[in-house]
């Protein structure tokens, strides 16, 4: 059994170069659309949720509504788009484009597509996120240079959120089922996780909840970093975001295998 | 009968090498107690209907799926524990295109070759060759999606071909083909034979199993139920004309041309007759209204239905 597990692992440190150029390429043909796609949802919640709201509550945690929005904002987007990838596109790819069993026909292990994979949500959710990031900036709600220290976070998040997202996948039998992990855990994690209202705010078993959700942990790096405040706590956030990128990315590719090359 | 050469071959000869190999799905025994040597530069065909286990064994051979029971040895790497060493030399023409549809035919091998760990730059020095060689040079910049399915085929196979393998492995690569398209590829197959290429070849089609296969293995519920050179196979359990009577009822017709024939087999509507002496059969039968007679050489089809008492579906 071992050897048989060896074929799910990554089978050296480059091999899923290949596997990201393989969606790039694909992307680079539809990006405009792609990019527009990334920053509508974001951009609709920030200002619809921002000027909306914003006039209502005033200033929060020392800052304007929509300032505070946009970090959450920025890491919302992250989660949405490496969950999105993952979930459609990398699902397509595997079950109904048979592009995963092309690849499993050249010298790539399981372990190597799981990984190019992965690393092409990140890429997306830094996309996602940057184009936020950037809109903000440009408004005037976050300085410049705030968006290039996010970078690594936006990334890490992006990292994270595929992995989860691929455990998801390499269970579910069609598309339908995941409307369940959108519901049931995507969405609520937005309001459990201070996006669009502090932490502070919530009763402490949510608060306690919400220190085992990776989007909290995103947030809590992302606000101090645009807000330009110390951040507290860096490694527990840290190391929160890599395990929840880190676990996963075994287990999917324990069911893959099993899925795929039984 | 059975006296015809067959290659002695050892453990570092060979292509590939399956011994005792077993695999079910559940309760469902797909490939049972299966063992076969391909020889270096052969063309070894697993033949059988649908669901006779050959795309399982094609894929326990590329380690994409582990057997219950028995050894795999893929050029001298044991399968599956070293199949992506074996890989590395073996280019794959799957059953089902999986092909990049959005991208060009350029683009499909640029994107394959890096799967193989290749750059850029060395993709592209061998793209005029591989394009020429599935004459598909017209069609660098076409999508993938405007191709006819014969193209698509021919770029499979020289996507399969761009990491300059050993082995090919190609699991029925000309079904769903128009007969031209087919016996192009054909045609391919066998320029690649002359240049030292083994395959493995899985089929249904017996007319392709007989014009490539150096030998086979013919394969009824995952059970090898013969193994040979097709001629040699076709000459032990055939060796005689065949006619095929359509029409007419059968149990008379039996009885009538019983004493002429080696050999009689009912088959749906057909009625076929082996007879060494095909004429005598003839001369009984010509004349009787509402018969359509054919006499034709002895192929694999016959061997099969010999064998298993059915015809293949097709």
């Amino acid at each position: 059994m071992g050897e048989g597990y060896a074929a799910a692992m990554p089978a050296n440190a480059h091999n899923w170069v290949a596997v990201w150029l393989r969606n790039f390429l694909a992307w680079k043909k539809v990006a405009l659309a792609s990019i527009l796609g990334n920053l509508a949802d974001p951009m609709t919640n920030l200002f619809g949720l921002g000027f909306g709201l914003g006039i209502i509550v005033g200033s929060v945690d020392g800052t304007s509504y929509i300032s505070f929005l946009a970090a959450g904002m920025v890491a919302t987007s992250a989660m949405t788009a490496a969950t999105f990838e993952t979930m459609y596109a990398a699902f397509a790819r595997m079950a109904t484009m048979r592009t995963w069993e092309a690849i499993l026909s050249t010298q790539l292990t399981l372990g190597d597509i799981i990984l190019g994979e992965l690393a092409w949500a990140a890429s997306k959710a830094v996309l996602a996120g940057v184009a936020i990031g950037v809109v903000a900036a440009i408004l005037g709600y976050a300085p410049w240079p705030s968006i290039l220290y996010a970078i690594p976070t936006i990334a890490l998040t992006g990292l994270a959120f595929a992995s989860l997202a691929m455990v998801v996948i390499s269970l579910a039998p069609s598309y339908d089922y995941f409307v369940f992990y959108q519901t049931l855990v995507v969405t609520p994690m937005v309001f459990l996780c201070g996006v669009v209202f502090p932490l502070s705010q919530m009763p402490s078993s949510f608060q306690h909840l919400a220190g085992v959700l990776p989007l909290a942990h995103s947030v809590e790096l992302l606000r101090p970093t645009m807000l330009g405040r110390p951040m507290l706590d860096v490694g527990i956030h840290i190391g929160a975001l890599c395990i929840y990128a880190v676990l996963p990315f075994f287990l999917s590719a324990a069911l893959f295998r099993r899925r795929l090359m039984r | 009968m059975n006296n015809f050469f067959q290659p002695s071959m050892n453990m570092s000869t060979a292509a590939i090498d399956l011994a005792g190999v077993k695999k079910s799905f559940g309760d469902k025994l797909v490939v049972n107690e299966l063992s076969f040597t391909v020889g270096r530069g052969e063309c070894f065909g697993l033949l059988g209907p649908n669901g006779a286990g050959k795309s399982t064994i094609a894929r326990m051979v590329l380690g994409m799926m582990s057997p219950d029971a028995g050894e795999i040895k893929v050029l001298d790497e044991p399968v599956p524990a070293r199949a992506r060493l074996a890989r590395m030399r073996i280019g794959v023409v799957p059953q089902f295109d999986n092909l990049e549809v959005e991208f060009t035919v350029r683009e499909n091998l640029l994107v394959f070759g890096r799967y193989f760990g290749m750059g850029a730059r060395k993709i592209e020095s061998i793209v005029p060759s591989l394009l020429e060689f599935a004459r598909l040079e017209s069609k660098a910049g076409t999508r993938v999606s405007e191709l006819s399915g014969g193209m698509k085929r021919r770029l499979t196979l020289a996507r399969a071909l761009i990491n300059d393998p050993h082995l090919l492995v190609m699991d029925e690569p000309t079904t769903g083909l128009d007969p031209h398209a087919r016996h192009l590829i054909w045609e391919r197959l066998r320029l690649l034979l002359a240049r030292g290429k083994t395959i493995l070849l899985t089929t249904h089609f017996m007319e392709e199993a007989e014009r490539l296969c150096d030998r086979l293995c013919v394969l009824e519920d995952g059970i090898k139920i013969a193994e040979g050179k097709p001629h040699a196979l076709i000459e032990e359990h055939i060796g005689c004309h065949v006619i095929e009577i359509y029409g007419g009822n059968p149990q008379e017709l039996y009885a009538l041309i019983r004493p002429y024939a080696r050999h009689l087999e009912v088959s749906g509507e057909t009625l076929f007759c082996y007879a060494p002496d095909p004429e005598q059969v003839l001369v009984r039968l010509r004349g009787r209204a509402g018969l359509r007679l054919m006499q034709r050489p002895p192929n694999l089809e016959d061997v099969f239905l010999r064998l298993t008492g059915r015809e293949m579906e097709k």
